[in-house]
């Protein structure tokens, strides 16, 4: 069977491949956005904070022998951890200047971690394996994909959207709106921002941690691996725009999808099609797909 | 009436005591040793023209400034370092100028989204029956609601949470003749419960029937203080101040 | 003036540096990241726009200059003409596509667009890939010797020099005291009729152009071109330098980039030091220290060595010029 005379496998494959990096692009900016919204901070070191998922994955399984399970729920909440002592100790303290300034602190940020896990574990990527049970391919009838590849996919829809409602349907997430909309209002009406910042920034970490873990058996663990991602991720916001919580979510899954296609049709353009979107994108919407402001 | 039964003590204590506050906002210094009381249970007017401080008086009340020295006290509690969700909690409803309605809320959301800060507040039955519109709107956003009804929502979301003293800010600006009648009735009402209440207003014929007492802020500064009894005597170098 | 001219008598000083004993080539390599981080701040430090996409224009400088000069035995003032003229031509297409936004949307789209860039890099045939552009020839200019550290040295000086007045040029009225205006209060400049848009796209053309230079030379310097030129991360050394040394003066660029090389070259020569039990490779941890410096840049002294010094010297009433504002 042939689909623009190309083998329905390979272009099948080559979808799933380009669904899962969308699926990682989704939750990234997802944490993304959710952190922008709120703290007014672009996290340059949430890509930082998806490897030192990926690593904590690793380290997890290789020092303590903690299976790949308990760490899909540990490893997101040692890296939540960490942003939570990073905001509280040290991001706090560029509230009200510009934002630029929290721009350069994250990136310095980004590069100490980078720098220091490069340093102790080199270059060349860890290993994770895939979990038994997601080892073998899944028969979809016409054609057979690993079970890995679909539980990633799942995953992270499934966080994905669970997030959405939790920011749209929930008291919690009313007040994670009215703060994106009035941060100092909803303070003045009885609510701990502070607290919610906090929080907002340790859940948005622990996404990219999430994500690191899901990546690990996939990517291998590099200390580069953040970095090379968070490009890619800037190039979905810009053109998303930071300003709808499923605007966000699509434009990731809808990326990764494209990418995949790229890589079918023309693989030269693979790793660059993102960003020419994004070009085209700000010739024609300068705002984004679902940016409210210029 | 509640005001009437309260115990001599809690109502020698004022419900507000403002003292030489001074307020920034960047460099610019917009209050310049404000000082004012206000009684458990009065009502009290800021008036002022537009730009003289009144607004950034409520603010700077709720820590809300860029900078803020002096001392406030909140039934009797020193408010200086504390934070707004702090000051909040002392029981104090802040309604923002332009209303301060989340767009991406709705209206039931917008109500519900201050906690509540005591347990005799009003319930939900008793505020839907105050504002039967909030009830009938429950699931529009916030910016699908008119003027008036986002100004009730305003003030509905303070009363919830039991809070017993109200910082209004321009609640009848903009707004039709009918819905300012409603206002100034619903005020009226809350007095009769025994709400203080610190009204900013331009309008001395909106707040002259409602307020036991006026305060005319200039360039950051008390101006003039005047009674109620007095008001008759004193309408003039109050419009004088106003610029009417 | 002081702000002006200080940074001349310390471009005098440098000429003496070799006569006191400096390694030439350590000099040469500290003026052209110096002149890196003089184009990176008349754009960022004036225009108050952070641009994390510096590196595409001087990596592309390298490897166009060292490339010309290699393959085609270009005389080497001409292949460094032809890097500005690249880096000229990169500079306009990424401002008048990331000039459409604002603020933190403006970083990220450089960066985006810089990537674009590596990738391409990293492709294409004539950049060697991974093991880069080796053993570019100096050659000569106007007869000079370049292959002498100590002639280059000084050829770089005078270019360094040129382009610093050049640069004070721009700033100077009429087209500097606009910038300002429009980084101080965008909506206003608009509203007095100025075109922005074309205003920003000329500056950070401009500063492109004087970032290839710099790439050219550090690649006839070294004798390399390679994808770390190229990388984010080179972006993220430049806005170190301007950060530390002042972000919108005119000397805290050329203290900046002189601190950062010592700081990597002192790293790289501490090698491995043994404390008691354990022991430390200083060699390799310039990252995590360039990281570190930089969070402590953000959170302690945003106004940079030279703007704090002005700052200093502003209360006691000395300084004659107060350092601009320092938006990053």
């Amino acid at each position: 069977m042939t689909i623009l005379g190309l083998p329905i496998q390979v272009l099948f494959g080559q979808l799933t491949i380009g669904l899962i990096n969308g699926s990682f692009y989704a939750l990234l900016s997802l944490g993304l956005a959710i952190i922008f919204g709120l703290l007014n901070v672009i996290n340059f070191a949430h890509g930082a904070f998806f490897m030192l998922g990926a690593l904590a994955a690793w380290l997890a399984l290789t020092v303590g022998g903690v299976n790949y399970w308990w760490a899909l729920v540990l490893a997101p909440l040692v890296t939540g951890l960490f942003g939570i002592v990073v905001e509280r100790l040290l991001l706090r303290r560029l509230q009200g200047l510009d934002h630029l300034y929290s721009l350069l602190f994250t990136f310095g940020l980004a590069l100490a971690i980078e720098g220091t896990v490069r340093d102790i574990y080199g270059t060349s990527g860890l290993a994770y394996p895939v979990p038994a049970a997601l080892r073998g391919p899944v028969d979809l009838g016409f054609m057979r994909l690993p079970a890995y590849r679909i539980w990633v996919v799942v995953v992270a829809l499934v966080v994905c959207f669970g997030t959405w409602a939790l920011i749209e349907k929930t008291r919690i997430g009313s007040y994670l709106r009215a703060g994106t909309e009035n941060a100092r209002l909803v303070q003045a009406l009885g609510i701990n921002v502070p607290l919610l910042v906090t929080l907002t920034y340790g859940f948005g970490v622990a996404l990219a941690g999430l994500a690191g873990v899901l990546a690990a058996p996939i990517y291998q663990v590099q200390p580069q691996m953040g970095s090379s991602m968070l490009i890619i991720i800037f190039a979905v916001v810009v053109i998303g725009g930071l300003g709808s919580t499923m605007g966000t979510i699509l434009t990731g899954l809808a990326l990764g999808v494209i990418e995949g296609l790229a890589k079918v049709f023309y693989p030269q353009a693979s790793s660059t099609v993102v960003f020419m979107i994004m070009v085209i994108v700000l010739l024609l919407r300068p705002a984004g797909l679902f940016g409210k402001e210029a | 009436m509640i005001a009437q039964t309260m115990s001599q003590e809690a109502a020698a204590t004022p419900a507000l005591r403002v003292r030489d506050l001074h307020a920034w906002y960047g460099h610019s210094h917009i209050l310049h040793g404000i000082s004012f009381d206000v009684a458990a249970g009065e009502v009290v007017a800021l008036l002022g023209r537009n730009g003289s401080g009144r607004s950034t008086t409520l603010r700077a009340i709720m820590n809300l400034v860029g900078r803020r020295e002096g001392s406030i006290l909140v039934a009797g509690r020193e408010t200086a370092r504390l934070q707004p969700h702090h000051i909040s909690r002392l029981g104090i409803g802040y309604c923002p100028e332009e209303r301060g309605i989340f767009a991406s809320l709705s209206c039931e959301e917008n109500l519900l989204l201050p906690p509540r800060i005591r347990d005799e507040a009003m319930r939900d039955d008793e505020i839907y029956a105050l504002f039967p519109n909030l009830l009938r709107r429950r699931d529009a956003p916030g910016t699908k609601l008119s003027g008036g009804e986002q100004q009730m929502l305003a003030i509905a979301r303070i009363l919830r949470t039991g809070a017993r003293t109200l910082l209004l800010d321009e609640i009848s600006e903009g707004l039709a003749p009918v819905i300012v009648d409603a206002l100034f009735d619903l005020i009226l009402k809350l007095r009769e419960l025994g709400f203080t209440i610190l009204l900013v207003e331009q309008n001395l014929h909106f707040t002259a029937p409602l307020a036991d007492r006026f305060i005319v802020i200039e360039r950051g500064k008390v101006a003039l203080e005047v009674e109620a009894r007095d008001l008759e005597a004193s309408t003039a170098a109050i419009e004088r101040l106003l610029g009417v | 003036m002081m702000n002006r001219l200080a940074p001349l008598a310390l471009l005098a000083l440098a000429g003496f540096l070799p006569v006191a004993g400096v390694y030439p080539l350590f000099l040469t390599k500290c003026l052209t990241f110096a002149l890196f981080a003089m184009a990176f701040n008349l754009f960022t430090g004036y225009v108050g726009l952070l641009s994390i996409g510096h590196a595409s224009f001087f990596g592309m400088g390298a490897y166009i200059a060292g490339y010309a000069a290699k393959a085609w035995g270009v005389p080497t003032p001409f292949a460094l003409l032809a890097g500005i003229a690249v880096a000229i031509a990169l500079g306009a297409a990424f401002g008048a596509i990331a000039i459409r936004r604002r603020g933190i949307y403006f970083a990220m789209i450089t960066l985006a667009l810089a990537q674009m860039v590596y990738f391409f890099c990293s492709q294409a045939p004539f950049t060697g890939a991974e093991d880069g552009l080796q053993n570019i020839p100096r050659g000569t200019a106007f007869g000079l010797p370049l292959g002498n550290d100590l002639v280059f040295y000084y050829f770089v000086l005078a270019l360094t020099v040129l382009a610093y007045l050049f640069i004070q040029a721009v700033i100077a009225k009429p087209f500097g005291e606009t910038l300002q205006a429009i980084r101080d209060n965008e909506p206003r400049a608009i509203s007095l009729g100025y075109d922005v848009r074309s205003y920003k796209l000329v500056a950070f053309t401009i500063s492109a152009a004087i970032a290839g230079l710099a790439g050219g030379l550090k690649a006839f310097a070294l004798g390399v071109a390679t994808l770390p030129d190229v990388h984010w991360t080179q972006s993220g050394n430049v806005i170190l330098m301007c950060l530390l040394g002042g972000m919108g003066t005119a000397l805290g660029p050329i203290i900046g980039a002189i601190v950062v090389v010592l700081l990597e070259n002192q790293l790289a020569s501490l090698g491995v030091i043994h404390l008691g039990f354990f022991s430390i490779d200083f060699s390799t941890k310039a990252p995590i220290v360039i990281g570190i410096v930089f969070m402590l840049c953000v959170l302690l002294f945003r106004r940079g060595l030279v703007g704090e010094l002005i700052a200093l010297l502003g209360k006691r009433g000395l300084a004659t010029e107060t350092a601009s504002r320092h938006t990053p």
